[in-house]
């Protein structure tokens, strides 16, 4: 089974729209959505929406701070995210927030777990930015692979029987075997803000039954998608920063 | 994890294993039918015993996540793998034919022959190198030449490097693997991404047919292994008269202690080795003496000489004598990201104004803030290796090829110094770094001051618009830049 594996989509619709295309011409069957699904992007309620119908046909959502910010809860946001939140608030209606706020904070399935930030401390939202994080992560959990989103930059870490933790930095549709003996956490990019340098929409597919993960990239309408950010008056870096995916 | 004893006649997952054909130090071969595959197969066995160097298990993942992906004529045809949850295991087409391990009685060989198995190699390790690997242990044992098309086959994937895939064996282990007679000297100082490394392994072997000695011995010592790096061989025509000037320039071009040197690629070598007459001679095709004492001492001892130097990050090409030098040191702290992308945006104008200047990423670890952490040594080492990801991170905007950037984690108590000792000794032309505002999270603040006043090269500093990103939004991207500049001394 291929699984689609879809972080940090920001309210980006076109963006999220273009990534599950992408996965459906790519044989995902299934949908796993890793959290901050609202927050920056100017389509709050069209991309819960699709959450939503997903998670009705069977997907799995989860939490994120941003899904978690806009019910009050505004964890160590720097001041573009809060703008960006009190829109979200505004916008979004008092059921679609209650939505959120009912979301997970993580969930398993089979020797798989999916976290926003991290499996160690998830309701601190930590960033998995190196080797130490990623360590602290993988120590608190017994799962096979962890898959997480959260720092808009994809990596995958392993965990040797050595007790050695090594980074890979993922290269583009390359199928990587996610080798049973070892303990691996995929941090996935975002589909509505990457951040690595490389505008297009970032997600992954992880086939259950040939072992490997891979990491794609989508090209997206940025200029509709940042368009529209701009017309709510939210600050010019959360729509310039999506053509240059930084 | 013990090695089960795999009796003949066993079953595993179908596959009926038969006789041991191979007892190696890292992995046993095992003889295998299945009523699936009409073909002769081996099954790889992975010697694992507690406790003890984990290069077999790690080398032996490589393998498993390798091989599958290979194809073509040039590699064993890859059958099914099992992993360590009950046997772990490779199944693999047994290729008919005899390594080149065979021929060690016959040597030395003609040289038309030697030349014709080197092309041969050559041809394999093209078609090797386009599916994004380095072999790193090519040696006449993992050499086949397959009964009826006499092509090459290459074998044991165990201590490869493949450009898309986490390298195990790079993280995992400090000391180099592979096969000394034949490493190349890169590899031996760690150095893992270097396709040449096994045009290195090639010359070697085809030094050994051609005169029967081989050109470095077989040393038992890493400092013995480094010796190849400035220690000549001695020319293949001194040991036996009957090889052409074309194949000793084909040999020792091969045996370059730098891989700038050697072919630029396998391809390449191997035209060479069809095509005699298209080599260009130089003077080491007739030389018939190693190199005097003076150049050899000065090799190893000059502090210009080469050296392979590990780039965890990629290896980078030797510097350009003549082009200027432009550094820029960059503090990644999260918070500054506006500041950050203007240091980006001036670097991109200054090397647009010098078109053939190589830049380097600079980045200071504080080792201070460490020196009261019990596990200095591992956490220093891995925050090191963040920063040189973060510091490439941050270099991608600017399209520069592998040649003109590099890029360095500095480790110190003191960032101005560091820079400053940074610029002296590498005769930078000219450094670009960030002025700083937030007095506690920041590094470079107080230093840039410091720098302008002491640095004997150009200086310029780089500030955040005042404005932030909030002004025209119809302009370009980039904040304005303040800039002081001083004359080099």
């Amino acid at each position: 089974m291929r699984v689609a594996l879809l972080a940090d989509i920001h309210a980006n619709l076109e963006a999220l729209r273009a990534c599950i295309a992408d996965a459906r011409d790519n044989g995902a069957e299934r949908w796993v959505y890793l959290g901050d699904i609202v927050g920056y992007g100017a389509d709050p309620s069209a991309c819960l929406e699709i959450v939503r119908e997903a998670c009705e046909n069977g997907a799995i959502a989860i939490k994120g701070n941003h899904d978690e910010a806009v019910n009050g809860t505004r964890f160590r946001l720097n001041q573009i995210a809060l703008a960006a939140i009190e829109w979200t608030s505004a916008v979004l209606s008092a059921e679609e927030k209650d939505y959120l706020d009912k979301l997970p904070m993580s969930a398993t399935e089979g020797n798989c777990l999916y976290v926003h930030a991290s499996a160690a401390k998830p309701e601190a939202w930590p960033y998995i930015v190196g080797l130490d994080q990623a360590v602290d992560s993988l120590n608190a959990t017994q799962a096979h692979l962890t898959v997480c989103g959260h720092v808009h930059t994809p990596a995958l870490y392993n965990l040797a029987v050595t007790g050695k933790i090594m980074v890979h930095t993922p290269v583009t549709g390359t199928e990587i075997p996610i080798l049973p003996q070892r303990r691996w956490l995929a941090v996935m990019g975002a589909v509505g803000q990457p951040r690595d340098g490389n505008p297009a929409a970032a997600y992954g597919i992880w086939d259950t039954r040939a072992g490997t993960l891979a990491y794609r990239r989508v090209p997206y309408d940025i200029d509709t998608a940042a368009a529209k950010i701009r017309g709510t008056g939210l600050p010019d870096l959360l729509w310039r920063r999506l053509s240059v995916g930084r | 994890m013990a090695t089960p004893v795999l009796e003949i006649g066993t079953l595993l997952d179908g596959f009926t294993i038969g006789q041991r054909v191979h007892k190696g130090g890292m992995a046993h071969l095992y003889a295998v039918t299945h009523p699936a595959h009409d073909i002769p197969m081996l099954m790889k066995v992975p010697v694992l015993h507690e406790g003890e160097d984990p290069a077999a298990i790690v080398s032996f993942e490589m393998e498993q996540m390798i091989l599958p992906r290979l194809s073509g004529p040039h590699v064993p045809r890859f059958i099914a793998a099992g992993d360590f949850s009950v046997q772990p295991y490779l199944v693999f087409e047994r290729v008919p034919g005899a390594t080149l391990y065979a021929r060690l009685p016959d040597l030395p060989l003609p040289p038309a022959e030697v030349a014709a198995i080197g092309a041969k190699v050559a041809a394999a390790l093209t078609d090797l190198h386009r599916q994004h690997v380095v072999h790193l242990d090519i040696k006449p044992s993992n050499i086949i030449l397959r009964e009826g098309t006499g092509e090459v086959v290459l074998i044991d994937f165990g201590l490869s490097h493949h450009a898309q895939l986490p390298d195990l064996m790079f993280e995992e282990f400090r000391l180099p693997y592979g096969t000394a007679p034949y490493m190349a000297p890169e590899q031996v100082y760690g150095i893992r991404t270097e396709p040449r490394s096994d045009l290195f392994a090639l010359g070697s072997l085809l030094y050994f047919f051609a005169t029967g000695v081989r050109p470095f011995g077989d040393p038992q010592t890493l400092k013995g292994l480094q010796r190849r790096v400035w220690w000549d061989p001695i020319p293949p025509r001194k040991l036996k008269g009957d090889i052409p000037p074309w194949l000793q320039e084909i040999i020792l071009r091969c045996l370059a202690p730098n891989p700038e040197v050697r072919h630029p690629t396998a391809a390449q070598l191997a035209f060479d080795l069809s095509h005699p007459d298209q080599v260009r001679l130089t003077p080491r095709a007739e030389k018939l003496t190693r190199d005097p004492w003076s150049a050899r001492i000065k090799r190893r001892f000059h502090p210009d000489s080469y050296r392979p130097t590990l780039d965890r990050q990629k290896q980078v090409s030797a510097a350009v004598e003549t082009a200027p030098i432009v550094a820029v040191a960059i503090d990644l702290a999260e918070s500054e990201e506006e500041l950050v992308e203007a240091l980006r945006t001036t670097v991109k104008r200054v090397l647009v104004t010098v078109p053939d200047a190589r830049l380097a990423c600079l980045n200071v670890l504080k080792t201070n803030l460490l020196a009261m952490d019990q596990t200095l040594d591992k956490e220093g080492h891995n925050i090191h290796v963040q920063r040189l990801v973060e510091l490439k991170h941050w270099a991608r905007g600017l399209d520069l090829p592998a040649d003109r950037i590099s890029y360095h984690v500095l480790e110190a108590v003191d960032a101005t110094d560091a820079i400053l000792d940074y610029i002296s000794s590498n005769a930078v032309d000219h450094i670009v770094l960030g002025a700083r505002t937030s007095a506690m999270r920041n590094i470079l603040g107080s230093v840039s001051g410091e720098i302008v006043q002491k640095a004997p090269c150009t200086v310029t500093v780089v500030r955040k618009s005042r404005a932030g990103m909030k002004t025209d939004p119809s302009a370009s991207a980039t904040p304005s830049t303040s800039v002081q500049e001083r004359a080099a001394i």
